[in-house]
């Protein structure tokens, strides 16, 4: 680790540190109905909008109506997005002429949820597969719908905790408005032109030509993608307008924009802390969950940075240089862009699943074991380290309650948090939540690992077996690019990051088939909504709720005793959970580099070297 | 105030604030108890029994899987069966343990409702009936609204209440108290309860509850837990243990498949046998705390029953740990009871030996404390003997609260003593003056915390009697204690503000109520409800009884009436109101267990990974033996050694789940900070040794 | 549930039209305005002719040009259509044997450079069109350019100081050269014949 790669996390904690109380106090006036800075130009168009939409502004909705209007919301857009891809050769902005064939209904279905449960898992490589039209308006509206609906999710469940006596938790269509034009639509215009001023594209202008200096040919993608690149980070989507995402230098061409793009990921989850701690009356309890993350945070970003930079002992045999010089960066570079670095990379791949980002610069797949660990693991705790837009909030606080609940009761009082008794209703609906993810990352993780497909041909009784329309023929696992160990990393990672709604990959193992594209689309379903509609069950019950004024006998929820609560419970549920699994995918491959252990391609033995 | 205290005759009061405490408590493992409880934790094996307890259950499940692979493979022949036996045979031994700690806290109960379903046989009633006849029925078929009669020496035959006659009772049976008390018709003295003895004179008694729900048929119920129903807590935190099991079956079920994919790819080793995939599954679902937490409830209720209160719901005992508020009456509970007479003041012109002589003599019949303390400081101070009444034509006129004064007519004169304002019209309808020093004065004795008792002697006002309130010994810690544990503490009482204030001061109270009615402290209750706190009150009349019913936790005392005593949620046998802090202090108690054990279980699971994982996966990576930090010595010594240490550790533990763990009033952040070193760090660091320890055993025996 | 459908549809097409359509269309606008060289690729012309784009790496065999890092996009690296790393794991025998072979290959081509690799020159990118490459590497392929081009060594390795990129503000990035810039560069001061 050098001093420059440490400095530059310095930085951007700083600045992330300054920029979440501003931030987070402008969002807490949004939804509280305040007037802003940006009220004179913007709410004429939040006007217009309720009377285009007949949304009532003032009409209140139970926790139960707010859900139905966001599943309302999402199944809508859902079959924009699969419509608008199955449809693209129709479409206009398409001059590579792509067509609807590029995307088959498995596809299509895949790339819909990803893009409405804020997953942006892709399947697909953007530059060979959509045209402008749908990377427009199908996906850029995604990253600004998917990202305020979870916005409105956390607001909901501030309310419940900062409300009393109330049956309702806010109206989903306002919160959702807002969250687009007063926090999304006015950062992502500034952020977009900054990007395009740095070198990120923005044109609707056909692939251009080009013959090198050694006389090939070279096709240049073009495209609307600064637009597309500053909401896809601020809302932490994380879906490339390219298949190589922020590590491709029309996305994200210099260690500046680099920056400001992971800035720009912590943005809104680091704000939102703040908005809580102002929406509940106590900005100590918003100050607590920021240190809880920052701990967490800074702990992931040197345990991923040291085991990158240390790079990988086989490689180094063959005399490679893996300590770092002036002249080059040393570690594992493999999958690594020149101009970021190791410390920007690892930095980047530690925000990105912190928060349910998924956006990469570099490849999370050729990571050391231990540096891939860190972003896999991070999801797998359901990215409440900042987290994603709103969802990072209503993940932490999920923590929160779990917390309060077992070692509040060591207080011997029932467990209160922000002043809310948290009973039955609660708990319940955190293991639900919780146990949905683990869910879904375990068992398709599981059925991945062991299914096969047919072969064409005669089947055992000697009936004609058709080939297999889910997979191609054979174990699903062998869909995988690494064997051995890392392979099932590639499995679990796939499965994680669609449960988490992260989006970022292993990319190495083929997810471009029904099965996967199934299989991860049904993880990315269950990941969100059965996470989110629990806690909006739980906002609903906590709004009824008295507050209980705090006493000498209330277990003290705002100083560093509860920090450490609150990111232990965080790491031991995670750990409990995924120790097994983590065991045999990048836990085992670590020691086996260590030891400088092999796995060969084709076969599955390991070899020494 | 003088209303309460010149109540005749005076009921028998315990004696101290620590009763002497029924014969229930019994030693934690008396032979007798233990006896019942093995049998009974054999007899909870039954899965529909089971089946409540998600974690036993899945416990339970297992290993009877394990025991059926074992016997397949017995019968095949195939190897490895010591290891499998001794792994179902752990199992099923951390099924016994658990069920074993549930009988431990039940047969408890069991014992005592026993010893109280002996009164209840064969008691016999003398019934009224129409002419006022009487005739002899089981006290079985007796009705609400029947009418009986009970002379000395008869069982009362059912819960009711004195119509007609007045009686010593021994309710020994249900206070555990043995000195008699006095039960008499009308007024807050006037409930029965059936099974208790009457010792002298007769009574007739109409009954209030129908056979089978009287009260010691809930007292029966209530320790013998048959109508134990889990708490809100409780609930709440078996669904997060069953949440959490359900979660590691998550982890251990798919951990197979993903074992068959690092074989095959590994290309060596072997996946893992259901005995080793259930022994992880039981290592890691919370079955410390799924075995423990229904001992905790029951034993907390147990602790409760061991303080002679009888609380009607677990719900209560829990509600009474999360009290912010609690409303004490000052009389009786924060002061002795009885007012002092300390000084008397006369007013200008006025002797004072004048002054001493009349309060003397109109205290001579006046039987309360306070009368008899004017007697005795006018002897003491003034040398003025006690005189024989009835050497003079003296007529007494007793206190009535319509007048609020009483006094004696003797040798024509008409003395009285009384509260100041009462004295102050009896003077001025007697055309008197009222001296200006009067108000003043009485003013003054209510700042100090004093009763202004004003004297006259027709219309001449004498002087004034300073009463003053004695705050009991270790009041004052007590309410810094409650302070401590997050709790304000409200005096209630009838004085007026002034004295109020400063018998608030001097006890410590954080609060007050002065001139309070039973309105004014429901309303009192109400408000801090409706602020979101949980308020705790005592109280004993029938006018108790809406503020009781409406505080969270109302203790009401054996001694009030059936009214306050179905209002409250708890009753005090032993009538003492400053027990409400030891009940606080039990319900405190009882989360902190649960919070702790819950804590200590999870934690454990650190360790469990530490030794069973590698073990898992030593032929397939040995690599993983890096994890392998206890050193242990085979994956099947570490597996066992793993499966022992969980079940022997709910056995070591069932002493703290059944006495709990200790409180200390030291606030939260302090106690949190205690806990978590001792259940959290504690739980993740001490399997490591344990599980190493006894995996040296199984070496050395070699038993693996 | 229903009543939610209406206010749904509508929502759902608004912030289509506005995210989707007005959003992107307003800031290509303004961008083809303000920045209209980046904004449309900051392409490279030589002689009138589009050669490649700054930002975008692509293939050098040739001992005089310096060379780009492996790339795994396409089938023969550098395919702008195809961007993406090799997304071989730590442990793969296949990574360990593409690294040996590139290595000895790296060591023929340029005899005269001993010591350790620079981990760029081996590695591939995350993108695959990676356009650049570190000091150290520039550094370790400038002997053989300067061979190849029968020019002194010194004469290239000025060359390279001057397409260095440093670090922005002292610490953001790496210290790297842009292989096209410099390459251009390298045949507007030597040309080939």
């Amino acid at each position: 680790m050098t001093p420059n790669g440490m400095l530059l996390i310095a930085v951007y904690f700083a600045v992330v540190l300054m920029l979440a109380k501003p931030i987070g106090v402008h969002m807490a006036k949004v939804f509280e109905g305040r007037r802003t800075l940006l009220h004179p130009i913007f709410r004429p168009l939040e006007v217009l909008t309720y009377k285009l939409t007949g949304v009532d502004e003032t009409a209140e909705q139970r926790w139960t109506h707010y859900t139905f209007a966001l599943i309302a919301f999402s199944a809508f857009s859902f079959l924009f997005v699969y419509f608008l891809q199955r449809l693209q050769g129709l479409s206009p902005f398409n001059p590579q002429e792509f067509a609807a064939t590029n995307v088959p209904p498995d596809l299509a279905f895949n790339t819909a949820v990803s893009f409405v449960t804020n997953t942006n898992w892709q399947a697909y490589s953007g530059e060979s597969t959509l045209s402008y039209f749908v990377q427009m308006m199908a996906l850029t509206v995604q990253n600004f719908a998917s990202a305020a609906v979870g916005i409105a999710v956390a607001i909901a469940l501030v309310r419940g905790f900062a409300r009393q006596q109330v049956t309702t938790i806010g109206n989903f269509w306002v919160d959702l408005t807002r969250a687009v034009l007063y926090i999304l639509l006015p950062i992502s215009i500034v952020a977009a032109l900054f990007f395009c001023s740095q070198g990120v594209l923005q044109n609707f202008h056909a692939y251009t030509h080009v013959t090198t200096l050694e006389g090939a040919t070279q096709i240049i993608p073009q495209g609307p993608v600064a637009s597309q690149e500053a909401i896809k980070m601020l809302g932490t989507n994380g879906g490339g307008f390219f298949g190589a995402n922020s590590a491709h230098p029309f996305e994200n061409p210099t260690p500046l924009t680099n920056l400001v793009q992971i800035v720009l990921i912590f943005l809104i989850p680091a704000g939102l802390t703040y908005t809580f701690g102002v929406m509940v009356g106590d900005r100590r309890q918003g100050w607590v969950i920021f240190s809880a993350c920052s701990v967490m945070f800074l702990a992931g970003v040197l345990v991923c940075y040291g085991a990158e930079q240390k790079g990988n002992p086989v490689l180094s045999k063959l005399g490679i240089e893996t300590a770092a010089t002036p002249g080059q960066p040393g570690g594992n570079m493999e999958g690594k862009e020149t101009r970021f670095g190791i410390a920007a990379s690892a930095l980047f791949a530690t925000v990105t699943t912190d928060a349910s980002c998924g956006a990469v610069n570099g490849m999370h797949d050729s990571f050391t074991p231990l540096g891939g660990l860190v972003p896999l693991f991070n999801i797998q705790t359901g990215e409440v380290i900042f987290g994603g837009t709103g969802a990072g909030l209503y993940g932490i606080l999920l923590y929160a309650i779990l917390a309060v609940f077992i070692a509040g009761l060591m207080v011997g009082r029932t467990p209160e948090y922000i002043g809310k008794k948290i009973g039955q209703k609660e708990v319940k609906m955190a293991m639900i939540a919780l146990l949905s993810t683990a869910f879904s990352i375990l068992v398709f993780s599981a059925i991945s690992s062991i299914v096969s497909f047919p072969s064409p041909g005669k089947g055992a009784t000697g009936q004609p077996v058709a080939r297999s329309y889910w997979n191609p023929p054979g174990p699903a696992a062998a869909n995988v690019a690494n064997s051995g160990a890392h392979g099932f990393s590639e499995i679990l990672y796939a499965y994680t990051s669609g449960a988490g709604n992260n989006g970022s990959a292993f990319g190495g193992i083929n997810v471009n088939t029904p099965w996967y594209n199934l299989t991860i689309g049904l993880a990315m379903l269950i990941g969100r909504f059965l996470f989110l509609i629990p806690l909006l069950a739980a906002a609903g019950s906590l709004a009824a709720k008295k507050r209980t004024p705090t006493s000498a006998g209330t277990l003290p929820t705002h100083g560093p005793m509860f920090v450490g609560l609150l990111v232990g419970t965080v790491l031991l549920v995670g750990a409990l959970t995924f120790f097994p699994a983590l065991a045999l995918g990048p836990i085992v491959e670590q020691f086996l580099m260590n030891q400088g252990k092999l796995f060969s391609f084709l076969l599955f033995p390991i070899l020494g070297v | 105030m003088m209303a309460t205290t010149a109540q005749m005759p005076a009921p028998i009061q315990t004696p101290s604030l620590l009763p002497q405490k029924l014969r229930r408590s019994r030693p934690l493992f008396d032979p007798e108890i233990l006896r019942r409880a093995t049998k009974d934790s054999f007899l909870k094996l039954n899965p529909l029994k089971l089946a409540k307890n998600p974690v036993m259950f899945v416990v339970e499940v297992g290993a009877a899987l394990v025991t059926l692979f074992f016997l397949r493979d017995a019968i095949a022949g195939r190897g490895l069966l010591g290891f499998k036996f001794q792994i179902s045979l752990w199992l099923w031994i951390t099924v016994l343990f658990a069920n074993f700690a549930e009988a431990m806290a039940e047969a408890r109960g069991k014992a005592q409702a026993d010893a109280l379903r002996k009164t209840k046989t064969d008691a016999v009633a003398k019934r009224f009936f129409a002419g006022g006849q009487i005739e002899i029925v089981p006290a079985s078929q007796l009705r609400v609204g029947d009418v009986v009669l009970a002379e000395a020496g008869d069982l009362i035959p059912g819960d009711g209440e004195v119509v007609d006659g007045i009686a010593t009772v021994d309710e020994s049976v249900i206070t555990g108290e043995s000195a008699p008390v006095i039960r008499e018709s009308g007024g807050d003295r006037s409930a029965v309860t059936g099974g208790t003895k009457v010792l002298s004179d007769h009574i007739r008694i109409r009954i209030t509850s129908n056979p089978g729900e009287t009260f010691l048929d809930r007292m029966i119920a209530l320790v013998e837990g048959a109508e134990r129903q889990k708490t809100p807590n409780e609930i709440a935190l078996n669904i997060l243990i069953a949440g959490l099991t359900l979660i590691f079956l998550l982890a251990v079920a798919t951990l197979h498949p993903f074992a068959l994919y690092s074989v095959r790819s590994a290309g060596t080793g072997a996946v893992p046998t259901i005995a080793v995939l259930v022994s992880l599954l039981v290592c890691l679902i919370p079955t410390t705390i799924g075995g423990l937490l229904s001992a905790i409830g029951i034993a907390g209720m147990d602790r409760v029953m061991q303080d002679n209160v009888l609380a009607m719901s677990g719900k209560a005992v829990e509600a009474s740990g999360d009290i912010n508020t609690l409303l004490l009456d000052k009389t009786g509970t924060i002061t002795l009871g009885n007012r002092q007479a300390v000084e008397l003041i006369p007013f200008a012109g006025i002797d004072e030996l004048e002054l001493a002589d009349a309060a003397q003599l109109s205290s001579l019949a006046d039987e309360t404390p306070e009368g008899r303390s004017i007697v005795v400081l006018s002897k003491e101070k003034y040398g003025l003997r006690g005189r024989q009444v009835a050497d003079h034509e003296a007529q007494f006129i007793p206190f009535s609260a319509y007048t609020r004064m009483s006094g004696v007519n003797i040798d024509g004169r008409t003395l009285r003593k009384g509260a100041s304002q009462a004295i102050e019209s009896f003077v001025r309808d007697l055309g008197g003056v009222i001296p200006k020093s009067f108000q003043e004065t009485a003013d003054r004795i209510s700042r100090m915390g004093g009763t202004p008792l004003a004297v006259a002697d027709g219309s001449k006002l004498l002087g004034i009697v300073h009463l003053k309130d004695i705050v009991k010994g270790g009041m004052k810690e007590r309410i810094a204690q409650l302070r401590a544990m997050g709790i304000r503490s409200v005096m209630i009482t009838g004085d007026n503000p002034l004295t109020a204030a400063a018998i608030a001061a001097e006890a410590g109270v954080d609060d007050f109520l002065a001139q309070a009615t039973p309105a004014d402290k429901l309303e009192y209750i109400k408000r801090e409800q409706a602020e979101g706190r949980l308020v705790a009150m005592t109280g004993d009349g029938t006018n108790d009884a809406p503020a009781l019913a409406q505080a969270d936790v109302g203790l009401a005392m054996n001694t009030g009436t059936m009214a306050a005593k179905e209002a409250g949620n708890m009753v005090d046998l032993d009538s003492n109101p400053t027990k409400l802090v030891e009940v606080v202090a039990i319900g405190k108690q009882l989360l902190i267990t649960r919070g702790a054990l819950t804590t200590f279980s999870i934690a454990n699971d650190v360790a469990k990974y530490f030794a069973i994982i590698p073990a898992m996966f030593m032929a397939t990576y040995p690599a993983l033996a890096q994890f392998n930090i206890m050193g242990l010595h085979t994956p099947r010594s570490a597996v066992l050694a793993a499966v022992i240490f969980n079940a022997l550790i709910i056995i070591a533990l069932v002493p703290l789940a059944l006495r709990g763990v200790k409180y200390r009033p030291i606030g939260a952040a302090a106690l949190l900070r205690r806990n978590i070193l001792i259940y959290g760090i504690g739980g993740i660091i001490a399997p490591f040794p344990g599980i190493w320890a006894i995996d040296q055993l199984l070496a050395l025996l070699h038993l693996a | 549930m229903l009543k939610h459908f209406g206010p749904a549809f509508r929502m759902t097409l608004f912030l289509t039209i506005l995210t989707g359509l007005i959003y992107p269309v307003v800031i290509t606008g303004i961008c083809q305005v303000l920045f209209k060289d980046k904004a449309d690729g900051s392409l490279i012309l030589r002689d009138g002719r589009v050669i490649g784009s700054q930002l975008i790496g692509q293939s050098f065999t040739r001992a005089r040009y310096f060379q780009p890092r492996p790339s795994a996009a396409g089938n023969d690296g550098y395919d702008a259509t195809a961007s993406q790393g090799s997304n071989v794991g730590p442990t793969s025998l296949k990574l360990f044997e593409r690294v040996k072979t590139a290595a000895e290959q790296f060591r023929k081509e340029n005899p005269q450079f001993r010591g350790a690799i620079p981990a760029d020159a081996l590695a591939a990118s995350g993108s695959g069109l990676d356009p650049e490459i570190s000091m150290a590497n520039a550094e370790a392929q400038s002997a053989r350019v300067a061979a190849a081009r029968r020019i002194a060594v010194d004469q290239v390795r000025a060359l390279v100081t001057r397409n260095i990129e440093k670090r922005r503000f002292g610490f953001l990035g790496e210290p790297r050269v842009n292989v096209l810039e410099l390459n251009l560069a390298l045949d507007r001061q030597w040309p080939v014949r």
